[in-house]
């Protein structure tokens, strides 16, 4: 790995980018160049392989159709297993976060396997969607400051002994099986509900996924009063809801 | 076609009377034209008004994720050089609204309805329209799940075998699929800049492949079906090969494309794209968009956009810098509660403008410019941002409610 430059691979956004998912890989992107880091990106369609050697892998939300096409593709064409392997970071949102773990439930109402990444397996909720803002507190072993994100879904996620919880809510559903978690990771690979996009609402996620990948100890600050100021605005409404 | 007897029974007379009463009552307490409470009463007294209204009328339907609106304005406008017109030209677009529309048009040949995309079908079924216009489908107002593939699936199920001549985009493959399954298609080439929502094949769910503006599926051989109307420039290419120029006093590409259907409607009724064309000049504004107002002894133009692909479109049309730019987002229930979708649009694009924020949701723009690396300040409101704008003709662009705020602060 080139001491200074970072690969980051967004995964299949002609399925999984409905949400604003772009989002996610340009604050990565931004962040990263911002601290000197030299980023390359790959958007990789799903007609196309996923390269095994990437740094950070960013995997997005979608309609259940695309959703159910991009495990499958996924799973025939094995990259991002082999990534994993590897230890790559591997962040992904809603949909995505389903199909990381064991099995969900797909367009045709039928169980469908994922891949197995992380140790969850994803039912559908007979409830009304969730949708609102979000606010949660980051599973404290990542030393980050408070979750804000915008859910939108109809999942249920239960979390198997080799996952943590990514946070506990404390306005919102998050993974939706009343217990107040939301998302789930171990030590590489991330899954959550949250849109937003959630890299944008919580910079310090993106930095974590960074140091991560990079193996730094630290980053340089940047100016983020926007952020900053959206992050607070967001945090109040969550704790008003409509 | 338009017959000549009475068509209403005395329940639907009753229920249009009831209807108007309420319109009249909805007005007199300040709750805006009363047209959607006036249609929702007149439904209820009689379910299948819809259909008893529109019996002695040729009905036009127009649907789309973006510009049905305009459209169904530029269609009206053509087809009144044959016969007079009745039309949801507010865009009160749901059934109630129609209904309501169309009780106002007695003596009316054409009725021209805009209809909201999940509402198509239904409308459709009861209203055995002549032409339906099927311009665009993109994603819009996340927070509904209004998943677009599953509309255009709507679409094509409830306009499967339809009476009607469907003028549909060829070059938007969610829209060409929803026609295919009509006996009666005539094609237009209208263009598509947003293909977001076009990597994947409607039918199979193959990568759709593109080449220029052409594209297919390589796994099932759906594919782009050859149009025989096409915007080309400045001009309308008829069927026969004929081009006809545009002259619109509305801006941008995307109404270029729309002015093109709206011919192909036009000639559907016997109505010649050279006349069609000419009178459709005439549309100044659109429901306050793409007007010039003064605000605060400045020019400003008032740009609606919606979604990311109605955003696109903005882009293309607006001044070249140094001219300034307002952009305004709100996330009421009416835009869709979820902004998530601001990262679809590509905001780099305003590089060189100077770009001034306002809205409900300026944080969140605010976020977005900072990561699109493009200079921007964040400002109270209009007059603020309106003060602080160097000089020129300010360009406003906003979404559906900042939109109408944007037009409240105006007085337009
Ligand atoms: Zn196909």
């Amino acid at each position: 790995m080139n001491d200074n430059s970072l690969r980051l691979v967004w995964v299949y956004p002609d399925l999984l980018s409905t949400y604003g998912d772009q989002g996610n890989a340009l604050v990565v992107e931004r962040r990263a160049q911002q601290r000197g880091i030299a980023v390359e990106r790959v958007d990789v369609r799903s007609d196309q392989p996923v390269p095994a050697g990437a740094d950070i892998y960013l995997i997005g939300g979608g309609e259940d159709r695309p959703q159910r096409l991009a495990a499958e593709r996924l799973r025939r064409d094995g990259g991002l297993n082999r990534a994993a392997a590897n230890g790559a970071i591997i962040f992904s949102v809603c949909a995505g976060y389903q199909i990381l773990g064991h099995e969900f439930i797909n367009d045709l109402n039928e169980r469908e396997a994922g891949l197995g990444l992380l140790d969850v397996i994803s039912t559908r909720g007979e409830k009304e969607r969730c949708v609102g803002d979000v606010l949660g507190d980051i599973d404290e072993r990542l030393g980050l400051p408070p979750l804000t994100g915008f859910e939108n879904h109809q999942g249920i996620t239960h979390l198997g002994p080799g996952a943590r919880p990514f946070a506990r809510t404390r306005f919102g559903n998050g993974n939706g099986t009343g217990d107040g978690t939301e998302g789930a990771w171990n030590d590489t690979v991330f899954g959550t509900y949250m849109h937003g996009p959630v890299l944008a609402r919580n910079p310090q996620i993106a930095d974590l996924l960074i140091r991560l990948a990079m193996d730094a100890p630290s980053l340089p600050a940047l100016d983020d009063r926007w952020y900053e100021a959206l992050r607070e605005e967001r945090i109040a409404a969550a704790t008003q809801p409509a | 076609m338009a017959g000549n007897t009475d068509p209403l029974s005395a329940r639907a007379k009753l229920a249009v009377t009831a209807g108007k009463a309420a319109a009249a009552v909805s007005r007199a307490a300040g709750r805006g034209s009363g047209s959607v409470i006036g249609g929702k009463v007149a439904l209820r007294l009689e379910p299948d008004l819809l259909a008893r209204l529109s019996t002695h009328l040729d009905v036009v339907l127009v649907s789309a994720t973006n510009g049905k609106t305009t459209t169904t304005r530029l269609i009206a406008e053509a087809l009144r050089a044959s016969g007079p017109v009745v039309s949801n030209a507010l865009g009160a677009n749901m059934p109630a609204g129609i209904t309501s529309a169309l009780a106002g048009g007695s003596d009316a040949k054409y009725g021209v309805i805009e209809v909201d995309e999940k509402y198509l079908a239904g409308v459709a079924r009861d209203v055995d329209p002549k032409a339906i216009a099927l311009l665009n489908l993109s994603r819009d107002q996340l927070d509904r799940a209004a998943e677009t593939r599953m509309l255009a699936e709507r679409w094509r199920e409830g306009l499967a075998g339809t009476k009607a001549v469907v003028i549909a985009n060829a070059d938007d493959p969610l829209v060409a699929w929803a026609a295919s399954s009509c006996p009666n298609v005539i094609w237009v080439a209208a263009g598509q800049q947003w293909k977001e929502d076009s990597w994947s094949c409607p039918s199979c769910g193959g990568v759709l492949q593109w080449s220029g503006d052409d594209w297919g599926c390589g796994e099932c051989g759906f594919r782009r079906p050859t149009p025989s109307w096409a915007l080309s420039g400045d001009h309308v290419l008829d069927p026969h090969g004929a081009a006809w120029p545009i002259k619109l006093q509305l801006p941008g590409r995307a109404n270029k494309a729309n002015a093109t259907t709206s011919a192909a409607v036009a000639a559907a009724f016997g109505v010649h794209p050279q006349t069609a064309l000419e009178r459709m000049y005439d549309v100044a504004a659109v429901a306050g968009r793409y007007d010039v107002v003064s605000f605060s002894g400045r020019e400003l133009r008032l740009l609606l956009a919606k979604n990311p692909a109605g955003w696109l479109e903005t882009f293309s049309l607006i001044d070249a810098p140094p001219a300034p730019v307002v952009l305004s987002v709100n996330a009421r229930s009416a835009d869709g509660t979820d902004t998530s979708w601001l990262w679809d649009v590509a905001y780099g694009r305003l590089a060189g403008h100077p770009i001034f924020v306002i809205g409900d949701r300026k944080l969140d723009l605010a976020v977005r410019l900072e990561v699109a690396g493009v200079d921007f300040r964040v400002c109270r409101d209009l007059d603020e941002a309106v003060a602080a704008a160097p000089p020129g003709r300010i360009e406003v662009i906003a979404n559906y409610t900042a939109f109408q705020d944007l037009r409240r602060r105006v007085g337009n």
